[in-house]
Order: structure tokens, then sequence, then C-alpha cells
């Protein structure tokens, strides 16, 4: 058989990279906050609340989670081929539906609200 | 000249019709400040034993013929020099990820057969009749491609990727990068043409950039990069064909 | 027809150069990414309450959080360098007919890093 184009790499890679550079952006800023700035007590808890609550944040919240989650799957998917895990990382559908569930369960969290 | 120094090469042994087993068997040698592994093995060859194989051609860095691992690093042996390690003993065997045919000489025909599926030719938008000349290209549009068609084809970056080591499926480095030499030339217009081979699941999908391809290159040709540009093009291209369905095929 | 010899590569292929430990620790941020992804979505299902909201900053605060946290934030910031130092791989710039230098393309990729993390910062603290 001749090969022929994978026709759903170009989208998967896409978001792959999509949250490659959202993650690289604004990953260290958001650790340094919640594991930081937090416990060393410089973000009160109402206003934690409040930024949380705040109907932008959600939606810049799920935003990432949605890019975070498909640059792992992608990500940690081929990581275990390479490492010679290939039959588990060729089972496409387990990584990037997990990260299609996370993204419904931020979804529906942040419209609870 | 220098001072003749000694040292000892472990050279990687297979010889099929004698032995099931590859072995590694020491020869210990004088060599002279000048002399790259290449010439280590001519002399071994020449002086201790003629049983010994190994592939070379122009000793000058360009035919790509003399790759082989030494002490585990895929080189050219014509320019790689004895006097630049410090080891006790230099480890030399065949390229990693290909079959082994005999001692030092890999069986190349799948990297061969590779090659030619990424049409690495130039596909014009039209064929022009002989009269009417050259395709004629700026110094500007040279450029583009130019550090991608300094490939010659010595596999060492085959030898250098686990994916390919993993997955010999997978396109690999040199012909990858030998596809977007093509897609980057103005005369060309075959990008669409390759489509079928390079962006197949076993083409540039398949690499996880590690990234040592280019750095075991001795032509700089930086096929990691190539495998990128690759990928950010042809998924540009889905994504305008799925808001321009019209366009392309 | 002689017979050919295969080596095939050995699972633990990747301890055998330092390049090929590093991308697979670089690989493995992606688990961190995962990681912090879980805590961003129980926030978000925590502020419904007070009550629920309240066991979210208490867990934010004790050493097990504070401890995983500067475990996700290497690995964070190990992707962030070894992204940024790939940017100019898939982005390649030309002008006229000479590519922008490389270095130009990671500097300014730090540099937006930087004014993104303070602004971040600046944002929930300020």
């Amino acid at each position: 058989m001749s090969p022929q184009p994978d026709k759903t790499a170009p989208l998967f890679w896409l978001l792959f990279a999509g949250g490659g550079t959202a993650s690289a952006m604004l990953l260290p800023a958001m650790v340094f906050v919640t594991g930081v700035a937090v416990p060393a007590g410089w973000v009160a808890e109402d206003d934690l609340v409040s930024l949380i609550g705040n109907p932008l944040t959600r939606l810049v919240v799920v935003g990432l989670v949605f890019l975070f989650l498909f640059h792992w799957a992608h990500r940690f998917r081929y990581a275990l081929v390479d490492l010679g895990f290939g039959r588990l990382g060729k089972q496409a559908w387990l990584f990037y539906g997990t990260a299609l569930a996370g993204t419904i369960l931020a979804g529906l969290a942040a419209l609870r609200l | 000249m220098g001072v003749p120094e000694r040292t000892v090469l472990e050279v990687y042994r297979y010889l099929p019709d004698e032995e099931s087993e590859p072995r590694f068997q020491s020869y210990e040698i004088t060599y002279r400040d000048s002399w790259v592994v290449l010439d280590a093995l001519d002399h071994i060859k020449a002086e201790i034993d003629p049983t010994l194989s190994f592939r070379w051609s122009c000793r000058m860095g360009v035919c790509g013929s003399c790759g082989m691992s030494v002490n585990g690093e895929p080189k050219l042996t014509c320019e790689t020099f004895i006097r630049d390690y410090d080891t006790e003993t230099i480890r030399v065997e065949p390229l990693s990820h290909f079959p082994v045919i005999r001692d030092l000489v890999i069986n190349m025909e799948d990297f061969m057969e590779k090659l030619s599926t990424v049409s690495p030719w130039l596909i014009p938008a039209e064929d022009k009749p002989l009269e009417a000349g050259e395709y004629l290209q700026t110094p500007a549009q040279v450029a583009r491609y130019k550090r991608f068609s300094m490939c010659i084809n010595c596999m060492l970056c085959y030898s250098a990727c686990p994916v390919y080591g993993l997955n010999s499926m997978f396109t690999g480095p040199a012909a990858l990068a030998l596809a977007e030499r093509y897609n980057l030339d103005s005369r060309d217009n075959g990008k669409k043409e390759r489509a079928n081979v390079v962006t197949a699941h076993e083409g540039i999908w398949e690499c996880t950039y590690v990234g040592e391809c280019t750095q075991v290159c001795p032509k700089d040709v930086d096929p990691a990069g190539a495998i990128q540009m690759l990928k950010l093009s042809y998924a540009l291209d889905w994504a305008k064909s799925l808001v321009l369905p019209g366009r392309g095929r | 027809m002689t017979r050919e010899l295969t080596h095939p590569l050995p699972r633990s292929w990747w301890l055998k150069r330092p390049a090929y430990f590093r991308f697979v620790i670089r690989e493995l941020t992606s688990v961190a990414v995962f990681a912090y992804t879980l805590l961003l979505i129980w926030a978000l299902w925590s502020a419904a309450d007070a009550g629920s909201f309240s066991v979210f900053y208490d867990f934010l605060r004790s050493p097990l959080s504070v401890w995983s946290h500067v475990v996700v934030l290497v690995l964070a910031l190990y992707h962030t360098g070894t992204w940024i130092a790939l940017t100019p791989k898939v982005m390649v710039l030309w002008r006229e007919d000479e590519p922008v230098d490389p270095n130009l393309i990671v500097g300014a990729t730090g540099m937006l890093f930087v004014l993104v993390s303070v602004g971040v910062v600046w944002l929930v603290l300020g």
C-alpha cells in the first residue's frame, strides 16, 4: 500500500504546538502564583476566590486546560512510543480522549458558577 | 608530522561465512598526528589483517561512504582525528540502526529506497521546452534551500536517530530534509506531490525532535530543523484547506 | 546470500547519550503540564461554594502542594527553556536573502516570556 497523508496528525500537532507555546509562556508564572505566592500568604483567600470567580478568568483557564491537555496527550503519547511502550502509545484515542474529557470537565466547572 | 604514538583500535568484526556472532578485535597501532580513523583502518588492512572490511572512497568528507560509529558517535572516519581521542582504546563499529553485512559494512538499501520516495528532484509547475532556457533563480531564492541541499547521504543522521532505530519504517532525517530542500526551491511545485510520503504517519509526524541528527551532520544540514519546517508548513496548509476548501486538491 | 546482523535498539537507549537523556526529560515535562491541569480543573470546580474553595485553598498551603509545585516549576522552566530554544527551528524568518539570526528569535521569545510572567504575577498580586 502506498503511503497516505495522516489525516488527523496536523490537527493534533497544531494543538500540541499551541499548548506547548501557551504552557512555555504561562506555566512557570502560574506555578509561582499557586505554589509560592499563595502558601507565602501574598494572596488572600477572598482575592483568589474573586479571581477564579471572574468569568473572563474562567474562560481563559478553560482554554488553557484545553491547550495544556492536548499538549500533554500528544507529547506523552509519543514519549511512550520512544521509550519502547509503542503498543500503549499507539492508542491515540486514550490520550486525546482523556484530553477532551478533561476539557469538558473544566468547561462544566466553569459554567456551574 | 609530530611524534608517532601508540593506541588500540577495538574494531567490530562480523564474518558471516565463518562466525555467527560479532566480536571485537583489538589492533595496536602506531599513528601519526595527522592520522584519521580511516588511515588507521587502512593501515590495519594493509599491514596487520587483510580480512577487515569497510567502505571508503574520497577521503575528504564529500562522498559520505566512510560513516562509522567511533566511541559510540556516528562519524565520518575520514575527518575524525585519532589525536582528538584521549581514551585508552578507540572503539570502531558499523553505523547503528542498519543491518550489518560484514565487519564495518552496513546495508544501506533501506535508506536509498527512502531517498527516492520523497521525489528529490525538481517538479516544475509546467515543463518548459528546452528552447525556453533555464529555470532562473536569484541568490535570495537559492539561500532559502541551500543549507538543506548540502547532504552527502552519509547516513550519520539515521544512525543518531532513535526514532529510526525503533521503527525503521520512519522516512528519516536525510530524506525528509531533502523533501524540504525541494519544497523550498522557487523552481519547484511538487509540495503537494510529496505530501503523500512526507505527511504520512511514518513521515514527519513520527519525528519527536530528538535533534541528534542535526548535531552529528558533518555538512551542517540541520535535518531536525527541516522536519519542523515541514510540520509547520503542511499543518498550515491543512488549516488553510479547512477555511478555504476550494483551494488545492 | 549471507546473513545480515541487526541490533535492535535496547529500551535503555536514552541512557546512552546525555542528549538522549535530556530529550526524554524534555518530553516528560508534559507530565508536569498534565498534573498542573488537574489543579486548574479542581480550582474551577472548587470556586462554586466557599466550603469547597477553603479545602482547595488549604491544600495549596500544605507541604505536599508546595513540594509538588517545586517539582512542577523545575520541569515547567525546563520546558520553557527548551521550547524557546527550538522556536527559531520552527519559525524561520527571512530578511531579504539573509535568515534572521536564530539568537535574535530566541532572545525575543525569551523577552516575551519574562514580560508575560511579570504580567501574570502582577495581575494576581498587584
